[in-house]
């Protein structure tokens, strides 16, 4: 059944901005739209009067006036420095307005209560921390509709960048730091998300599907994750923290039977997405043995020097 | 793992080595092209010695200081660059064509051929091209004698080449970074690419970028310093102006970037922690740095195209160009504004919205400037006589394709747009909309519009037209479908992709790429069929296009000193105006002895001492970088013991060169605009006086 669920949803998977999820997405579109039309009115002139002004003043145009002197005229200057002044001072109005309106920090309108989920880039996947719900999943973000989700991102590796094209913009997500991003889904669907940041080999396939379910299907599914998952311990999260694609994790955390590349965990041990943000911010070295991603990573050292 | 002696450089550093153990298509393509290097490298060396042309390389180009031959080498080296730039996009294009669930080159390998096609493309195609024209042809605008440091100018050349040189290396010993032109850490700190990949990339920006830096030096002092009697600023020609512009923007933007990269170094060989993960390395100041480079970069590339473009179409038209001042005070608007920009390449770091407003509008206000000019150039069009030369058609590709790159980048500007399509190939699409059009179209542009000047023969038309009509195509058959691409969401920098969708319009850039491919293969005919013909296209006389400004008032190619007699100048368009009076071709009262720079070595040896040292540094071969150092530092001091730089060159040899060019002038036939391209134009241009409705019936 759920696997029926996810691979329906995934059929129809929306992955640009241009099929609209979400009011943000939505937003986004009407404002490409809407520069497209003020800047056409600069640049449509441009396009006429070169194919007439070559035509018209041919060197074997003889009848066409020649004033090889006129160099002014005060009415054109004022058009050629005016228009377009006008057209970027509207398209300045509305980007302060839309930049404000469309906040990535802020949260969206909607009359359910927020979901919180926390997300850790990591090479080459996504790993989605469900605080309030104690369950975690990687490449599979699943929510209810019309609910504003709160993400907070870190990455455990180098810079990527995260993007959901159909439901909002990308936030960038950097080591030891936390940058905020928030979606809303309007209806059920499956939409596309990727790390746009390059960050090694697997970079083409570290991409995830972004779940807008009915309140009462995420709830069966966080039930679903809760009892079929393995926990999340410092363990697993130490081989999931290894660079490879999200089916290399799953097939190395014996996970096999979900959709490619997607992992459950039924429990999260301790605070790990804290953890995570805060594993460069000791005042000591961290030797690359024990950095996720880093050429000599290993499992092992990362695990020795977390549990002392 | 390190030796005294090769530091950490060994048979495994070598890539024909891999291709020999594992031979795949990654692996062959590789070596294929180290091979190519090694081949070209040896052939070059091969050819020299079997025409004995060792001797007058050396004495008339290596060791020149005349500016003349500076501009000349540097677009040569951008130009054998373009070639490798143009042929690592083709290959890119070619793996996403094929790249539906993987293609046929590594990830690896793809990283390395978009991070080498950018950092090629940037700085050692469009830089060098850019100084080698400025260089060429900016002395001659404003009539002066040589650049007012002649010495270091050969070195800025010299570090360049290392740069480019060091770039070359990497094809065959080692691998280049996989970190992209931009070459973000922590991706390219010591703990994730160990490897001597960043290194490269390292030593061949802050070498490059350091010559670069002096360039820009040498150029502003120039226009301030040099210019011919009489020669006001608001007298100079458009293309002088933007280079004031671009000289400013590459004193202040390029040690942004040099002390960017020099950190980096300091967290990888000296275990810093500006850019690292832990200690408080922080990689967003890397970026900061990085685009504070960055964003003045482009505009640095832009800005002398557009004072080519503003030559060329005036001259073409044979028009005086409209609106001079708004052109000037446009040039002077996008220098500063570009450097007030940078934040819109993070608006996606998660800064506040009012920071993100304030980038997005400075952004957006670059449009104003840049619509102006683009209006000016059409005002200049009008009421002209316009000839469809080959300069003319690079212009009219520019009309349209950058107006539609400027659309794309008011969309861009925008933050709420930026969002969605920020390293995405709607990206790509974008700069490579401004930078195609924009910098290279007028750059090739301005080569065939100056080639005649430098070599004192024209460039053959027809092959001309077709380079020039088949780069219009082939860029907008490669770049304009990326951004349907990038709008739905198909990231940069990616080796393969999953959406069946895609593949088609992939199969179109691949036709796109095919065609500049062409194109490319166009302009070396091109040069191949002019050299062949080269006594049926001479212009000697020096004034093939009835030229405005004061370059084309001296013979073709002009003699070392330039100038016989410094120009008195009294108006804007000198010549142009000179020539509707008739003031030229005058015999002057008096000549007087010229006082010209030495040649020196001191740029070979900084050459090919900073490319050693680059080349131990990136291997950890300590005792020689500190040697190649050593010798450098030794040589540039030693210089400055050398008391007589200069020779003279005596007033009656040069009243006797600049006499029998004036009779050779004098006996010409003015020929008619009508005959610009054929044999009979050899560089007289006859007065076409201005008509009005009336007498033209």
């Amino acid at each position: 059944m759920a696997g029926c669920l996810v691979l329906a949803a995934c059929s129809q998977t929306r992955d640009t901005f241009l099929v609209p999820g979400g009011p943000i997405a939505e937003a986004q579109r009407a404002e490409l739209i809407q520069i497209l039309g003020w800047t056409l009115i600069a640049i449509v002139p441009v396009f006429l009067l070169v194919p007439i002004l070559l035509r018209r003043y041919r060197y074997g145009n003889g009848s066409a006036r020649y004033t090889p002197d006129w160099e002014r005229s005060p009415l054109l200057e004022t058009l050629m420095w005016g228009v377009p002044l006008v057209i970027v001072t509207i398209l300045s109005v509305q980007l302060y307005r839309t930049t404000h309106a469309l906040d990535p920090y802020k949260p969206i309108a909607s009359g359910n209560p927020p979901l919180r989920v926390d997300v850790v880039g990591l090479d080459w996947k996504f790993l989605f921390i469900y605080p309030d719900l104690g369950i975690a999943t990687v490449n599979e973000l699943a929510f209810p509709e019309e609910t504003s989700v709160a993400l907070d991102l870190t990455t455990d590796t180098v810079m990527q960048s995260f993007l959901i094209s159909a439901l909002a913009g990308q936030i960038y997500t950097m080591p030891g730091m936390r940058t905020r991003l928030h979606i809303l889904a309007d209806d059920p669907g499956s939409f596309e998300g990727e790390n746009t940041q390059f960050n090694g080999d697997g970079f083409a396939d570290q991409k995830f599907r972004a779940i807008a379910m009915a309140p009462t299907d995420f709830d069966a599914w966080a039930a679903r994750v809760r009892s079929g998952g393995q926990p999340l311990t410092q363990a697993s999260y130490a081989e999931l923290a290894e660079a490879s694609s999200g089916a290399e994790a799953q097939r190395r955390l014996g996970a096999e039977g979900l959709p490619e590349g997607v992992v459950h965990f039924s429990s999260v041990e301790g605070d790990l997405f804290e953890t995570i943000l805060h594993r460069y911010m000791h005042g000591t070295a961290v030797p690359p043995s024990a950095q996720p991603g880093a050429v000599g990573y290993d499992p092992q050292t990362t695990l020795g020097k977390q549990t002392q | 793992m390190t030796d005294t002696l090769f530091g950490r450089l060994d048979l495994s550093s070598l890539s024909l080595w891999h291709a020999i153990q594992t031979p795949t298509p990654s692996e062959l393509i590789a070596a294929g092209a180290a091979m190519a290097v090694i081949l070209g490298g040896f052939g070059v060396l091969a050819l020299l010695t079997w025409f004995r042309l060792w001797g007058p390389l050396w004495r008339n180009w290596l060791t020149s200081v005349d500016h003349k031959r500076i501009g000349i080498m540097y677009c040569a080296l951008a130009l054998i660059m373009l070639a490798r730039g143009v042929i690592e996009g083709v290959l890119m294009r070619s793996q996403q064509a094929f790249g539906l669930h993987g293609g046929f080159l590594t990830p690896e390998h793809f990283s390395q051929l978009f991070s080498t096609h950018g950092t090629i493309m940037i700085f050692f195609v469009a830089m060098p091209f850019i100084a080698g024209v400025i260089n060429y042809v900016m002395p001659l605008q404003i009539g002066a004698r040589d650049m007012a440091f002649p010495v270091m100018n050969q070195i800025s050349l010299g570090l360049t080449a290392t740069g480019a040189a060091l770039v070359m290396i990497s094809l065959v010993l080692g691998q280049f970074s996989t970190g992209g032109w931009a070459n973000y850490p922590p991706y390219t700190g010591a703990d994730f690419q160990p490897g001597p990949g960043p290194d490269y990339w390292i030593w061949s920006i802050v070498l490059a970028g350091i010559g670069t830096t002096l360039s820009g030096i040498n150029f502003a002092v120039t226009i301030y310093k040099e210019r011919a009697p009489g020669m006001q600023f608001l007298r100079m020609p458009i293309f002088c102006w933007t280079v004031i512009c671009t000289s400013i923007i590459m004193v202040f933007a390029l040690p942004p970037l040099t002390v960017a990269a020099l950190m980096l170094a300091a967290d990888r060989y000296l275990d810093f922690h500006f850019f690292t993960n832990d200690l408080g390395g922080n990689m967003m100041n890397y970026v900061n740095l990085f685009w504070l480079f960055g964003h003045p970069e482009v505009y640095l590339l832009v800005i002398p195209c557009y004072g080519i473009f503003s030559e060329v179409i005036p001259t073409f038209s044979g028009k005086r160009i409209y609106g001079y001042m708004s052109m000037v005070y446009a040039t002077m608007s996008i220098a500063v504004l570009s450097f007030c920009v940078w934040l819109h390449h993070f608006f996606t770091m998660g800064q506040s919205a009012n920071i993100n407003a304030a980038f997005g509008i400075a952004s957006m206000a670059i449009a104003v400037p840049t619509g102006v000019k683009t209006y000016n150039w059409l005002a200049t069009l009008f009421r002209g006589r316009v000839r469809m030369t080959v300069p003319m058609i690079y212009a009219i590709g520019f009309f349209y394709l950058f107006v539609i790159g400027g659309l794309t980048g008011v969309m861009l500007a925008n933050p709420v747009i930026s969002y969605q399509v920020h390293n995405t190939l709607f990206l790509v699409a974008h700069f490579h909309n401004v930078i195609i059009p924009g910098v290279l179209f007028g750059l090739l542009a301005g080569y065939h519009f100056w080639f005649p000047k430098a070599f004192g023969f024209r460039l053959d038309e027809r092959w001309g037209r077709a380079a020039a009509c088949l780069w219009i195509a082939g860029f907008s058959f490669t770049f304009l479908p990326l951004y349907w691409l990038g709008l739905q969401g198909m990231p940069r920098r990616s080796a393969t992709f999953s959406d069946p969708a895609f593949q088609p319009v992939m199969w179109l850039a691949l036709f796109g790429a095919a065609l500049i491919l062409a194109a490319l293969t166009c302009l070396a005919v091109q040069l191949w069929v002019s050299i062949r013909n080269r006594d049926h296209l001479a212009v000697p006389l020096g004034d093939p296009w009835n030229g405005r400004a004061l370059e084309w008032s001296i013979p073709s190619p002009p003699p070392a000193y330039n100038f016989a007699v410094l120009p008195q100048v009294a108006a804007r368009d000198d010549f142009a105006m000179a020539k509707a009076d008739g003031r030229t071709f005058a015999e002057p009262d008096a000549y007087e002895d010229i006082e010209m720079p030495d040649n020196t070595a001191i740029g070979m040896i900084v050459c090919v001492c900073a490319t050693l040292m680059g080349l131990a540094l990136v291997f950890w071969i300590w005792w020689l970088a500190v040697l190649s150092f050593a010798v450098m530092l030794v040589a540039l001091i030693g210089r400055t013991f050398r008391v007589v730089t200069t020779h003279v060159i005596p007033a009656a040899e040069i009243a006797a060169a600049h006499r029998a060019w004036l009779a050779r002038v004098q006996a010409a036939p003015a020929v008619s605009r009508r005959d610009e391209t054929r044999e009979r134009n050899r560089g007289r241009a006859m007065l076409e006086r201005p008509t009005t409705p009336e007498a033209a019936e």
